[in-house]
């Protein structure tokens, strides 16, 4: 590393390292976040979860959306219906879609994620989260 | 290029690598890379988490699960089924003491809901090695602000507007120090950062330079830009080997990325930083004594004036601030002085940060706004008495500060109402006592330590301190008189009136603090040779009840000098001349017998 | 500098801005009581240390009491030096000193000149409140200073002295609270240490934690020997102090009564060091020349400056501090081991006995000649040239303890032939002396011409450093002069950094002021004024004696001609001359 040179130049550089830590940044104000979580169980890996997931960051990413946290979490019981997300909109209820694949994660994330407008595929919640 | 979806962060401050923190990072690590997670999951080493009393810490980001006490060999579970099954570790999460419910995540835990954190923005957050990291929490650019869009004096001005006061204890407004420094003229100035913390229990300047150590560089270098030096000195006991270690590093990636060095920014501004190495002396933390240490002089006061700000280090002008108050400076220069004035009260703005200590459930680091109540830190945050005990006290401001009790819970905590209550903020120890601890044995604690921390210097403290607390001890063994009681308020007051430093002027304070507010028991152990908490062993004696001693001879058995006396299934009795008060056989007796009183 | 307007118990003062309360209470007569305080600024010495707190006062406006000695006054300043808050904190500060002090006055090496004790007594203290433990410390015992550190109140007066005055840095703080106390580093003895014995920490000492070894009782064994014949000598500065310790002005010159004294106390021989002060200019002074001529002859081996070598402290300090220096002193040895070596020696053939038989005790305004006497080299087959030597507090302690009524004795002479001498011998006592009384005879020697006045003023006073230029016929002697070893440290550096003031010559006393203001003498509490007169008394004995020039002394001569030949002999240099050797110390 060079020096820095200027303050334009550590600006610059103060964007180019965020990613670094805006995993925390957005767990340290998780509560004002939209939360998406992947389950990421055995059944979930083996229906093709990681490839939601790593789409789902990717796209979260280059889009820059500073409200949206990806997470995983573990079987959610809907077997059947694997890959399953949940989406927790913040002073909503969470929504959980079954068989995602990457073009629908675009989908779901386009649409609800962006614009809150629901859309097929929604599996009726039959759980109760630890939030609640 | 690779993307972490997930971060666990460990605990790296001193407590938690004592703790073998530094092994779970590894077999964390380890097995992450067995499940083939190495490009999904980043594995951390941070700053303090402050929930010491739970360590070692584990948080997994985003969603903030917060496990305690964790083992390096948990590493595995937590990363089987947590990290690859998104199965929360149920035994490992904490358990809030009054619920006995497991808290799935910090944001639910009663020790964080009430902190602020501004001072420890980036402990436990960042990984202090990390100069990027630093950066991308916005790292530097209070000092890329100051140097291309203020001028020194707008520095000082905006030091001045936000109320900044000292932390290490004496509450001095920061930008008003910076001004005096400014006006002074010399040839050549220093800023000195103070951290020498010394007060018993207390640690939260070693972890913000544990945690967080560039805002100590950047907050120096904005200081120096402030008052014209370009020199910084950090003045560091050498038993913190672990903050010495992380600051040396965040001084040379400081250096290797311009912002410590000639023309930083390219500004014309030229500024760098040394360390210097007390070796742990209490009075070190005075100004004066601090700079005669740094000289390679026995550390000990002189009078002020001159103040360092006119004659420092080397003569020359100096501005001497404490870690935390450096810690809140760049925050302050990059959101502005109106945010930090929202923050706090009338004259104490800000937060303070404190370590929490003694009989109290959640033993750690915490900051809160100045104004929070004493209740809100020891029963929310702090979780409440240990044991359900009652609350006795509570000790602020370490050995130059006083007791606070009961009627104080409500009072707001900021400088000027703990100093009206007789106590101070100090650097920001917070001590708790139960209903066990006896007061007179709590001021000679305190009195032993400055006693043996004084240096030396002046009458008042090198023999005023000394007759203290062998009053004190003659008190704690009743042998103490009334004259005794008077002159230990008359000896305190002439300390306090002419003792040369802060240390010797605040020496007093627990006796001052305490005889008036627990006077009876004080008289107790005078008139009565009675320690009402029970703790005063010379005072004790011990009890077998009747009516539940059914003569099983265990008692009798353990004691080590034959004082229990009686036959087989019937009644014993202790020889309280013979007895030695070690207490084996209240410990022994499973009918509950035997009593203390 | 404008005046600062100050109020003090309703008494309004002017005073210089930078003055301290106590400096503007003083100068309208109130007598705020000060114990850790010194200011001798004539030396540039003032102990800052404010650490006793007796002079607490209280300043309107103040939270706390604030120390007399160390704050500075300001322009509307109102203070109170006598309040029931005062005079308490006082009397508690005073309690605790005491409390923390051995009970053992009685026995004390300082009862009666006790600053601590004035200070109970001024209080009218009749009861210490406080009990408790005393902290103790090992003894350390040395030839010259005795190091009780139970009696230290951390006044930090010598500290001062050693490090800041005389930049020995022998003493320094150690240990912390309770144990804080002053020591040698690392606590090894004062005679392992750089100490080099000058004994000025003991002549500021306000108890008795600092006092020298006494050595009243040999003499009084030696007196008592009717084997021995004991010998006495007395060097200049005695002589302008003694008459202090019964009682007399400062500046009293009590020659002769000395002498009677010490006939009186039983001593065969009365003689004066004054005589082996002669001696040493002959062999210093020829020496001086020797250098110089060979110089001026393109002599490229010569050492210049030459230095004085009479100060036993100093010589201490250069083997111990300046070791790359040791070849620029003069070989010369003092006038006390001069006097020894030539009793024992041409004196002690003059009386047929053998040396051995001879006691000689010299009383000396010093400490550091007690070490001086005792170093192995001026020993002849283990028996010293200079068996006893003591101060001049200790000779007053002897005349008081044989019931002699100093003050109604009739003048007396010393006795001859070692008695003799010139007012160039006595000056020895005064900074400066050494180097005028050479200057006399080196004039007279290299010009070949009489010196139509014998004072040299210019080399006469109290500044640290001081250089003047004599002119001897056509060669101008340049001449450093520093007394204090502070100064002598700064004029050494000078020489060592290439000499930019082309010094000839250069005399140095350990002590402030010279030999008058010995660590030996009579205590000053503080008062340089008592230094200054004795400094006069010695010019006074000097203006009145007869020869004024050492190669004039009859006694002097007859000794070259009849028993060392002619300075700088063989046999001169045998008796008279010795060398340095680096002492490597902490």
């Amino acid at each position: 590393m060079g020096k820095i040179k200027s303050l334009d130049e550590l600006r610059q550089l103060r964007e180019q390292y965020k990613s670094k830590v805006d995993i925390r940044e957005k767990g340290d104000q998780i509560e004002k976040m939209i939360q998406v979580r992947v389950a990421m169980a055995t059944c979930g890996i083996a229906s093709g979860a990681r490839d939601v997931m790593n789409t789902l960051v990717d796209e979260v990413t280059n889009r820059r959306l500073d409200n949206v946290v990806i997470s995983q979490t573990g079987c959610m019981g809907y077997c059947y219906a694997e890959p399953t997300i949940e989406v927790t909109i913040p002073g909503k209820d969470p929504v959980v879609f079954g068989e995602v694949n990457k073009e629908r994660a675009v989908e779901i994330l386009e649409k609800y994620i962006i614009n809150g407008e629901l859309l097929d595929g929604i599996i009726p919640v039959t759980h109760k989260t630890v939030d609640d | 290029m690779s993307r972490y979806k997930m971060h666990v962060l460990v605990c790296g401050g001193t407590g938690c690598v004592s703790s073998n923190s530094l092994q779970i990072v590894d077999n964390l690590k380890n097995h992450i890379k067995e499940n083939g997670l190495e490009n999904d999951i980043q594995v951390l080493k941070t700053g303090c988490f402050g929930f010491c009393e739970k360590g070692p810490i584990v948080k997994i980001l985003p969603d903030n699960t917060f496990y305690v006490q964790v083992k390096p060999e948990d590493a595995e579970i937590i990363v089987k089924e947590h990290l690859v099954k998104g199965r929360k570790v149920d035994k490992l999460l904490y358990k809030e003491p009054s619920t006995e419910k497991s808290i799935d995540d910090s944001k639910h835990m009663e020790f964080y809901k009430k902190q602020m954190r501004v001072a420890l923005r980036n402990c436990g957050f960042i990984d202090p090695d990390n100069i990027e990291e630093y950066i991308a929490r916005d790292g530097y650019q209070a000092l890329g602000k100051a140097l291309v869009e203020m001028t020194p004096e707008l520095v000082i001005e905006e030091m001045k507007k936000s109320g900044l006061r000292g932390r290490g204890g004496g509450g001095f407004p920061t930008g008003l120090k910076w001004e005096f420094a400014r006006k002074n003229k010399g040839d050549q100035k220093y800023v000195v950062c103070n951290a020498d913390e010394g007060d018993p229990g207390a640690f939260m300047d070693r972890s913000i330079l544990e945690g967080d150590p560039h805002s100590i560089v950047e907050a120096m270098a904005i200081c120096g830009y402030a008052i014209g030096a370009d020199k910084g000195l950090v003045y560091i006991r050498a038993e913190y080997p672990l903050a010495v270690k992380r600051l040396e590093k965040a001084i040379k990636d400081a250096r290797e990325y311009g912002l410590l060095g000639k023309n930083i920014l390219d500004s014309g501004f030229d500024f760098d930083i040394e360390i210097k190495y007390g070796a742990g002396a209490f009075v070190c933390g005075e100004e004066t004594a601090l700079i005669h240490s740094m000289e390679g002089e026995r550390g000990e006061p002189t009078t002020k004036p001159p103040f360092p700000a006119e004659s420092g280090y080397w003569g020359k002008p100096t501005n001497v601030n404490n870690v935390e108050t450096f810690a809140n400076v760049p925050v302050i220069l990059l959101k502005g002085a109106d945010w930090f004035q929202t923050i706090g009260t009338e004259k104490s703005k800000g937060t303070k940060v404190f370590a929490l200590a003694g009989k109290i459930n959640n033993v750690g680091l915490i900051e809160v706004p100045m104004g929070t109540t004493l209740r809100e830190v020891i029963f929310d945050i702090g979780g409440g008495i240990k044991d359900g005990k009652r609350f006795k006290a509570v000790q602020t401001g370490g050995p130059s500060g006083g007791c606070l009790t009961e009627e104080d819970l409500d009072t707001p905590i900021d400088f000027d109402n703990l100093l009206a209550k007789g106590s101070m903020m100090g650097s920001g120890g917070m001590i708790v006592m139960d209903e066990d601890d006896c007061m007179p044995s709590v001021a000679k604690f305190y009195l032993e330590f400055t006693e043996d921390e004084s240096c030396g210097k002046c009458t008042p403290c090198r023999i005023g301190t000394k007759r203290l607390s062998e009053l004190l001890d003659k008190v704690t063994k009743g042998q103490a008189t009334m004259e005794d009681l008077e002159m230990l308020k008359v000896l305190s007051e002439t300390i306090r009136d002419t003792a040369l430093c802060g240390l010797g002027q605040t020496a007093p304070n627990p006796v001052l603090s305490t005889i008036e507010t627990f006077w009876d028991e004080y008289v107790a152990h005078v008139k009565e040779n009675r320690c009402p908490a029970g703790q005063c062993t010379d005072l004790l004696k011990y009890f077998i009840l009747e009516e539940k001693c059914i003569g099983c001879t265990a008692c009798s058995r353990v004691c080590p000098v034959e004082a229990i006396s009686g036959k087989v299934k019937s009644v014993h009795v202790i020889d309280q001349d013979k007895c030695i008060k070690c207490g084996a056989c209240y410990d022994k007796c499973k009918f509950s017998a035997i009593i203390k009183k | 500098m404008a005046d600062i307007k100050v109020t003090i118990d309703g008494k309004q003062v002017e005073v210089p801005e930078g003055s301290t309360v106590l400096q503007a209470a003083h100068k309208i007569g109130i007598d705020i009581p000060t114990l850790c305080h010194l200011d001798l600024h004539d030396i540039k010495m003032v102990n800052k240390a404010a650490s006793c707190r007796i002079c607490v006062v209280e300043v309107e406006g103040r939270r706390n009491l604030a120390p007399a000695c160390a704050t500075p006054v300001f322009d509307g300043m109102v203070v109170r030096t006598n309040t029931i808050r005062v005079l308490n904190a006082r009397r508690i500060v005073l309690e605790l000193l005491l409390s923390d002090h051995p009970k053992d006055c009685l026995v004390c090496s300082k009862s009666g000149d006790c600053e601590l004790q004035d200070m109970a007594e001024r209080f009218g203290l009749r009861k210490v409140r406080f009990d408790g433990s005393q902290s103790t410390y090992r003894k350390d015992y040395s030839k010259t200073i005795i190091r009780d550190m139970d009696k230290c109140i951390m006044c930090r007066r010598c500290e001062t002295m050693c490090n800041d005055v005389q930049t020995v840095g022998a003493l320094s703080g150690i240990n912390r609270g309770f144990n804080a106390v002053v020591a040698p580093a690392f606590e090894v003895n004062l005679e392992d240490s750089v100490c080099t014995h000058c004994g000025q920490c003991v002549a500021v000492c306000p108890v008795g934690a600092l006092s020298e070894e006494n050595l009243t009782w040999s003499v009084v064994e030696a007196l008592a020997d009717p084997e021995k014949v004991v010998v006495v000598q007395t060097a200049p500065a005695v002589r302008a102090a003694l008459g202090e310790e019964f009682g007399m002005q400062p500046g009293s010159l009590v020659t002769g009564k000395m002498v009677a004294a010490l006939r009186r106390l039983g001593f065969d021989y009365v003689f004066d060091t004054d005589f082996a002060a002669d001696l040493t200019i002959m062999e210093e002074g020829t020496e001086l020349l020797d250098r110089i001529k060979r110089f001026l002859d393109g002599d490229k081996t010569v050492k210049l400056p030459i230095l004085t070598s009479c100060c036993p402290g100093w010589v201490n300090f250069i083997e111990s501090q300046f070791q790359d220096l040791l070849d620029v002193p003069s070989s010369a040895k003092s006038p006390q081991q001069m006097f020894g070596s030539i009793a024992k020696s041409y004196y002690a053939e003059k009386l047929g006995i053998p040396r051995e038989k001879m006691v000689v005790v010299s009383v000396m305004p010093c400490l550091a000649k007690k070490y001086e006497s005792s170093r192995e080299e001026f020993t002849v087959d283990g028996n010293p040239d200079v068996d006893v030597s003591i101060s001049t507090r200790e000779l007053a302690h002897l005349i008081k303890k044989a019931n002699i009524d100093f003050n109604n004795l009739e003048d007396e002479e010393f006795d001859m032939p070692l008695g003799e001498s010139t007012g160039a011998a006595v000056i020895f006592g005064a900074t400066g002396g050494v180097i005028e009384a050479a200057t006399r005879t080196a004039y007279e020697l290299f010009t070949g011409k009489e010196l139509d006045k014998v004072d040299f003023e210019q080399l006469r006073g109290m500044d640290g450093v001081r250089v003047a230029t004599v002119k001897m016929g056509d060669l101008d002697l340049n001449i450093g002069i520093a007394h204090g070893l502070g100064n002598a440290r700064a004029l050494l550096e000078e020489v060592k950094s290439g000499n930019p003031r082309n010094l000839h010559a250069i005399e140095i006393m350990a002590c402030p002021g010279g030999c008058v203001g010995g660590g030996g003498q009579p205590y000053h509490h503080g008062n340089m004024e008592i230094i200054k007169k004795r400094a006069e008394a010695i010019y006074r004995e000097d203006a009145g004696k007869p020869i004024r020039k050492s190669h004039e002394n009859p006694a002097i001569k007859e000794l070259y001609e009849t028993y060392l030949g002619h300075p700088m002999s063989e046999k001169a240099h045998a008796l008279l001359h010795t060398s340095y050797t680096p002492k490597d110390r902490v």
